[in-house]
């Protein structure tokens, strides 16, 4: 294929032909700020805050959708750059609530670090605000359309991603709102609640319900694993917060990417549901009371050794199971044939 | 799988038997869709009239447990307009004229009155799968849970075989795994014929490899009982005591009347869970186990992947990993067994499983790898039968159309089909704890279409109650156009619809799976 070199802050790199300076400046560690690009998603150019300098260009230029050349010279933190970025930060803020100290997504918000990037403390053209109800009538995600930015992610990531385009932008000018058809809630719509919205959108206006009024960005801990539900086996972060699983996030997964669907994304509350077994149980008298598990052990090891003594191994019969790993399935199948003697073992593979 | 999920968007062709797939396999519905935006073309047949089938080219609304006929509809016109891959059938195949006599009375007209597709449209689905450059086949349990699942396995993989549509990328014959680690399961041998790796266990040196190793003189040569025969053979009386670890298959199996009375002949049973789950109800001893969230491990996808599963938090009380429980049940009863963590135990099964050889935690820490992996410095297979079939040369496997076992009759006028929703997974033991899901999607209801609906003065939401010859459940009617004529459709998660009492367990000869797709039912209306 064939490359380009070019200059970037007095740095040369050289990249495939068709690349960004986006993606030019990704390949030397150099930071360009963005909040409507994506690299699953298609261009939108929309927030022009990736611009840059580039050496005999008569504008600034929006690095996301401007081809690297051969020979081009960029700067990408010029005095120019820096006013432009700050400039639409307080377009931006002039009509964000400015509830940072409350709002769940402190912490892990793109116009936060960015306003904090470039010193932008409000926003300079105060006007009129947006006064949205926050929607919440369903169990999974938070909408807050005072704190939208009009990025487009959530828009491009359900048509794009999840292949819905439930959400769209309805009306103009000023009262430009992402929304469902007909401007209904979620709820109201077919939406499938695979939250992979909620994980592209920049700023606090999607989150996820149950994590975030549990924890704030910096209190959890991030732990990568595997799905417990489906065969596709997504990839995802559990967020840990004093020993508990209070969310999962995504993660750029092997099979995923950062796509989940719902019961992935918002299915992990059974993890710490009161019904959980906390204790060995063993019946007696037809009722189950709380045993010791030594106690348990014991007793299942007697029962299960009198009756391969007294009947031949051939009358025991185990069932493993496609929940658990690999590790304890194939334990379970060295304990069925080399401690119990038979290969009486099966799982509900086929249901 | 034969080829990684990413390679359905590459797809020209996508042919998707008896799969739901934007509902049960989400993620993996997302390639489906990706590749109709993309162009390809999407055939899907299922009686129902699914979310996938709606985004499809083309819907072979065909008759429930007619997907042989079907395929060997397919096949034959493929055969008898040339169309098939010549090379790939001389080179890479045999007993191919067998297959040809075989399917040669399956013409479009025979298969018309069978499946009730049209002949034209079966033809014009046939070219578009032999034409394709690349052509993938989805399927799920709408295919394997019949009296005749396998010989749909084979039916699938003849009609591939014959167009050379393996072995590449992008095509295939994929089965979507319905749960999180079956795939796992069955690679490590929790199967009743084979141990790690599909090795037999009628072959002795396979016994002796694993004997040595387990430090044992010798290992069971007899293959075991699969579930259904364990749970004929407890009702029986012959076996005495059962160990069940996080399965409910009170839930989950067919008939569930006759499963309950099964465990309950028991002299013991003993249930590992996270939940006192229906089953676990019915057990002696339950061992309190610890969810995915607690341990370590790893799970196998359903394209092969091997990927971590990582601890993120304490057991809950005094829960404990499954491993470590079945460590400590083996020692009580005189077979010391102990491992300081998973990562020792894969190194033993990467020791005993050649598939597995090259697979271990530092190397899975920078990804999943998909198996065969037989050696440490091996990137893993992403697609299987690239030039060669694991046994050689692949085989056709000519099979027959039979009709279900059970067909609707004057007292039970309807065909009966579950399956699962996107809210919920399996027996509903999670997803109906969640907080969201259930709250979201809380009751069940039965789909029937309009004129059933009208001929027994139905409305929407009236409680109806359905009945089998061997048991019956109520719940609300839900009338849509989603299902045809004749027939209903629930799930199987919740446990107030228990779905289970009413399927049949009449089981496919090979590989024992029930038919859970199709039962005669009636439906009257409760109040
Ligand atoms: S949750 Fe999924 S379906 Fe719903 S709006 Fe977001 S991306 Fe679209
Ligand atoms: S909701 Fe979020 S992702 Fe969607 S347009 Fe607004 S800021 Fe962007
Ligand atoms: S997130 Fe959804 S699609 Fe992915 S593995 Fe889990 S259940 Fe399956």
């Amino acid at each position: 294929m064939a490359e380009v070199t070019l200059t970037i802050n007095g740095r040369q790199v050289t990249v495939p032909q068709g690349s960004t300076v986006l993606e030019a400046a990704k390949k030397l560690d150099i930071f360009i700020p963005t909040l409507c690009y994506d690299p699953e998603l298609t261009i939108d150019g929309s927030c022009r805050m990736c611009v840059v300098e580039i050496k005999g260009a008569r504008a600034l230029m929006i690095s996301c959708a401007t081809a690297a050349t051969g020979g081009m010279v960029v700067e990408t933190e010029s005095p120019a750059v820096v006013e432009a970025r700050k400039t639409i930060l307080e377009l931006l803020l002039a009509n964000h609530p400015m509830d940072c100290l409350t709002c769940a997504r402190s912490g892990d918000c793109r116009l936060q670090d960015y306003a904090y990037r470039y010193g932008v403390k409000e926003g300079g053209f105060k006007g009129a605000v947006h006064q949205y109800q926050i929607e919440d009538d369903n169990p999974f995600i938070v909408r807050d359309m005072n704190k939208c930015i009009l990025c487009g992610k959530c828009v491009r990531a359900c048509a794009q991603i999840q292949g819905k385009s439930v959400v769209d932008y309805s009306y103009r000018g000023f009262n430009t709102k992402v929304a469902p058809a007909m401007d209904t809630t979620l709820a109201g719509s077919d939406c499938v609640f695979c939250g992979n919205c909620v994980a592209v959108c920049p700023v606090g206006a999607l989150q996820e319900k149950g994590l975030r009024a549990k924890a704030r960005t910096w209190e959890v801990e991030k732990v990568r694993t595997t799905c417990p539900y489906c065969g596709t086996g997504c990839n995802f972060d559990l967020n840990v917060k004093d020993g508990k699983v209070v969310g999962v996030t995504s993660c750029d997964g092997d099979v995923n990417g950062r796509a989940l669907c719902v019961k992935g994304r918002f299915g992990y509350g059974f993890i710490h549901h009161p019904d959980r077994l906390k204790k060995p149980l063993i019946k007696k008298d037809g009722r189950f009371v709380e045993a010791s598990w030594e106690q348990a052990i014991n007793l299942v090891a007697e029962k299960l050794g009198a009756i391969k003594s007294g009947f031949g191994p051939e009358a025991l019969a185990v069932l493993s199971s496609a929940r658990c790993t690999n590790e304890e399935n194939y334990l379970f199948s060295k304990f069925t044939r080399a401690v119990l003697g038979t290969n009486n073992i099966d799982h509900c593979a086929r249901l | 799988m034969t080829n990684p999920i990413k390679d359905v968007a590459g797809a020209d062709f996508i042919l998707a038997i008896g799969t739901n797939t934007t509902e049960s396999h989400p993620i993996i519905g997302l390639q489906v869709k990706k590749a109709v935006r993309g162009g390809s073309t999407l055939v899907v047949a299922d009686p129902r009239k699914t979310e996938v089938a709606e985004l499809a080219h083309t819907h072979l609304q065909i008759k429930s447990g007619s997907d042989i006929a079907l395929l060997n509809g397919l096949a034959g016109v493929i055969i008898s307009e040339g169309l098939y891959n010549k090379e790939f059938v001389k080179e890479r195949t045999e007993d191919f004229e067998v297959f040809r006599a075989a399917v040669e009375k399956y013409t479009p007209e025979y298969v018309e009155e069978l499946t009730g597709i049209p002949a034209d449209k079966l033809r014009e689905v046939a070219r578009g799968y032999a034409g394709a450059e690349n052509a993938t086949i989805l399927y799920t349990m709408g295919i394997t849970q019949h009296i005749c699942g396998t010989h749909n396995v084979f039916a699938v993989a003849n009609l591939a075989m014959l167009c050379g549509h393996i072995g590449k990328p992008y095509s295939g014959v994929n089965p979507l795994r319905g749960q999180n680690n079956v795939q796992g399961a069955c690679d490590m041998g929790a199967l009743p014929a084979v141990l790690t790796g599909y090795q037999g266990v009628g072959l002795d040196d396979v016994r002796a490899k694993f004997a040595s190793a387990w430090g044992l003189e010798s290992l069971p040569a007899k293959p075991g009982l699969t579930v259904g025969e364990m749970l004929e053979g407890a009702s029986r009386g012959q076996i005495k005591g059962m160990y069940i670890m996080g399965e409910n298959p009170v839930l989950s199996d067919p008939d569930a009347g006759h499963v309950i009375h099964a465990l309950e002949k028991l002299d013991f049973l003993v249930v590992q869970d996270i939940f006192l789950s229906e089953t676990a109800q019915l057990a002696d001893v339950v061992l309190p186990a610890a969810s995915f969230a607690e341990k370590d491990g790893t799970f196998s996808n359903t394209e092969r992947r091997v990927q971590r599963v990582r601890k993120a938090i304490e057991p809950v009380g005094e829960a404990r990993p499954d491993w470590r429980i079945i460590c400590d049940v083996a020692t009580a009863m005189g077979y010391p067994m102990s491992y300081e963590s998973p990562a020792e135990i894969m190194r033993e099964i990467a020791s005993l499983t050649p598939s597995y050889a090259g697979i271990s935690y530092p190397r899975l820490e920078q990804g999943g790898i998909q198996w065969p992996c037989p050696t440490a410095d091996h990137p893993g297979t992403p697609v299987l039968h690239v030039g060669k079939f694991s046994r050689g040369l692949g085989k056709f496997s000519p099979v027959e159309y039979v009709p279900p076992a059970e067909l609707p009759d004057q007292q039970y006028p309807l065909v009966l089909s579950t399956g699962r929703r996107h809210f919920h997974y399996h027996t509903g033991t999670m997803t109906m704890r969640t907080g969201a899901l259930e709250v979201h999607y809380g009751t069940e209801y039965l789909e029937i279409n309009a004129s059933d609906a009208a001929k027994m003065g139905l409305a929407e939401g009236d409680r109806v109650r359905v009945s089998s010859r061997r048991g019956s459940v109520e719940l609300s009617a839900r009338i849509t156009d989603v299902v045809p004529e004749g027939l209903v459709f629930t799930s199987f998660h919740f446990p107030e619809v228990a779905i289970n009492k009413l399927t049949n367990p009449a089981r496919d000869g090979i590989s024992k799976i029930p038919e859970l797709k199709v039962c005669a039912v009636k439906v009257e209306k409760t109040a």
